[in-house]
């Protein structure tokens, strides 16, 4: 799979045209037990075709809005994203703090890339962003950081999932220094080439592709250059089932679920399971972060 | 009891049928349409296996023995809507693939004891006619107190494929223990 594409977006009109078929084929079904019918088992397409923008803004996992998929549409659309700073903290020599506007400054380009939920669904999304380092370039950092945190806005009045103990607030998430180096690690300002929607984390949110979704931290608020490996929210609520790492890889299932295969969303009730791409087919950028490693150990 | 009652309840039940044949119509299903159509199902499987388990509480409760007509019509339906949430998952889902079905009902627990709890569920229905109440007797009121089980693992498949118990299955999980709590407590009125 290449990097990025710097390819046109989905326009509305095919987007259109593929939700009448699939609606073409709704009728056509009738009955549920009619589709249960045996079906040609279709070549397994890892296609690089964007979600909708529809399915993107309105399918999502943020629990700080709620633990309903369509929770964070309904109900992030007034929050507050202005004013907005972020701070840069930790092992580094002298901390800053930028303003959310300086940030958005900087140049970001369209990279489309593919989003796997540890919950066995993917998107590929057109973001806009740039890559983390250039943001951390920004500091100096010290030769003791190890690792980098990152830590989502606690905002309980806005935030009404934040209101109940889904996870410990506020929401941490980190990458391993290196990791975080990556020129895939994205800082994501925007998708479909307009500002980043609320439910997705505005205004500022990072986007690592070859790791599940959540490690992707929303609504940041501090990046933490730290000496140990942080507490991460989804490892602190069950380290058993979600590692530091996470890495997808579908040769290490959920103790709960297999990741061998992914539905991908918004294609019909039809469109059968996809496989599951080691390091989500990002493996030639970032396999060699891990050489040595046993991923099945550092899950 | 009005004899009206008994269709009113039974046209009542199929609102899963409604909802989910509209959706299809009307391609509302969402972003993940074979997900949605298997959670729909197994949801309202654990709602009717709860509604059924809400009868004799609420015998209890009001004195009135109506409920209890309700209890046979209500369990077929959770057993109907129990099996489209199992077909729903073998054919659309796994596409009647079974190497990894049958994997995965033995590695996944959830899957294991969502399987097992459907199993259960066909005695219980192969059993429901009056016929079938004659002929087991006493045996009958033993073999149907597996809704217990089903019910307790029922309830289990849920937490176990959810990502957080909040909120759904841990709603589901109260109203199980509070229905339970009701068969331990009016036992010990009868003994004393």
């Amino acid at each position: 799979m290449k990097k990025f594409k710097y390819s046109e977006i989905t326009s509305e009109k095919i987007y259109n045209k593929r939700r009448s078929f699939i609606r073409s084929m709704g009728y056509g079904l009738g009955t549920i037990a009619l589709s249960s019918v045996p079906l040609i088992n279709a070549k397994a397409n890892n296609s690089n075709k964007p979600t909708s923008y529809k399915d993107i803004t309105t399918y999502n996992n943020y629990y700080e809005f709620g633990t309903g998929k369509g929770d964070p549409h309904r109900r992030a659309k007034n929050f507050t994203t202005r004013p907005w700073s972020v701070k840069i903290e930790g092992e580094v020599e002298k901390s800053l703090e930028l303003p959310i506007e300086e940030i958005l400054a900087i140049k970001s380009e369209e990279r489309i890339l593919k989003l796997r939920c540890v919950e066995g669904w993917s998107m590929v999304i057109p973001w806009l962003g740039f890559s983390l380092s250039e943001l951390l370039n920004k500091v100096q950092i010290k030769s003791t950081a190890k690792f980098v945190e990152f830590e989502t806005v606690y905002n309980p009045e806005e935030m009404v999932g934040q209101r109940y103990p889904t996870l410990n607030w506020p929401y941490i998430e980190g990458l391993r220094i290196d990791e975080a180096m990556h020129p895939l690690t994205t800082v994501v300002t925007g998708l479909y080439g307009k500002p980043l929607p609320n439910q997705n984390g505005a205004p500022l949110r990072i986007f690592i592709p070859w790791k599940y979704g959540f490690k992707s931290a929303k609504s940041i608020v501090k990046i933490r250059l730290t000496k140990n490996m942080p507490n991460t929210a989804w490892k602190n609520a069950s380290p058993r089932e979600y590692g530091f790492y996470s890495n997808v890889n579908p040769e290490v299932d959920h103790p709960r679920w297999s990741q061998a295969t992914e539905r991908v969303i918004g294609e019909s009730i039809l469109a059968p399971r996809i496989k599951t791409l080691m390091f989500n087919g990002y493996g030639d950028e970032v396999a060699y972060l891990y050489k040595g490693m046993d991923l099945k150990k550092n899950y | 009891m009005k004899n009206y009652f008994k269709p009113t309840v039974f046209l009542l039940s199929l609102w899963p049928i409604y909802i989910i044949t509209y959706q299809i119509f009307y391609n509302k299903l969402g972003p993940e349409p074979v997900d949605r159509i298997i959670n729909h199902f197994g949801e309202w499987t654990l709602i009717f296996v709860l509604l059924t388990l809400s009868m004799t509480p609420l015998k209890k409760i009001t004195n009135s023995v109506e409920w209890i007509k309700f209890r046979r019509m209500l369990g077929l339906f959770a057993f109907f809507y129990a099996s489209i949430h199992m077909l729903s998952y073998v054919g659309l889902d796994y596409r009647f693939d079974f190497e990894p079905l049958i994997n995965d009902v033995l590695k996944k627990k959830f899957i294991f004891i969502g399987f097992s709890a459907w199993l259960l569920l066909i005695p219980l229905a192969i059993t429901s006619s009056d016929k079938m109440v004659r002929i087991l007797k006493k045996n009958w009121k033993k073999l149907h107190r597996l809704v217990y089980i089903i019910s307790i693992f029922g309830v289990l498949h849920f937490i176990w494929l959810s990502k957080t118990i909040f909120f759904k299955p841990l709603i589901f999980l109260i109203i199980l223990i509070i229905l339970l709590l009701f068969r331990i407590n009016f036992r010990k009125f009868n003994l004393s």
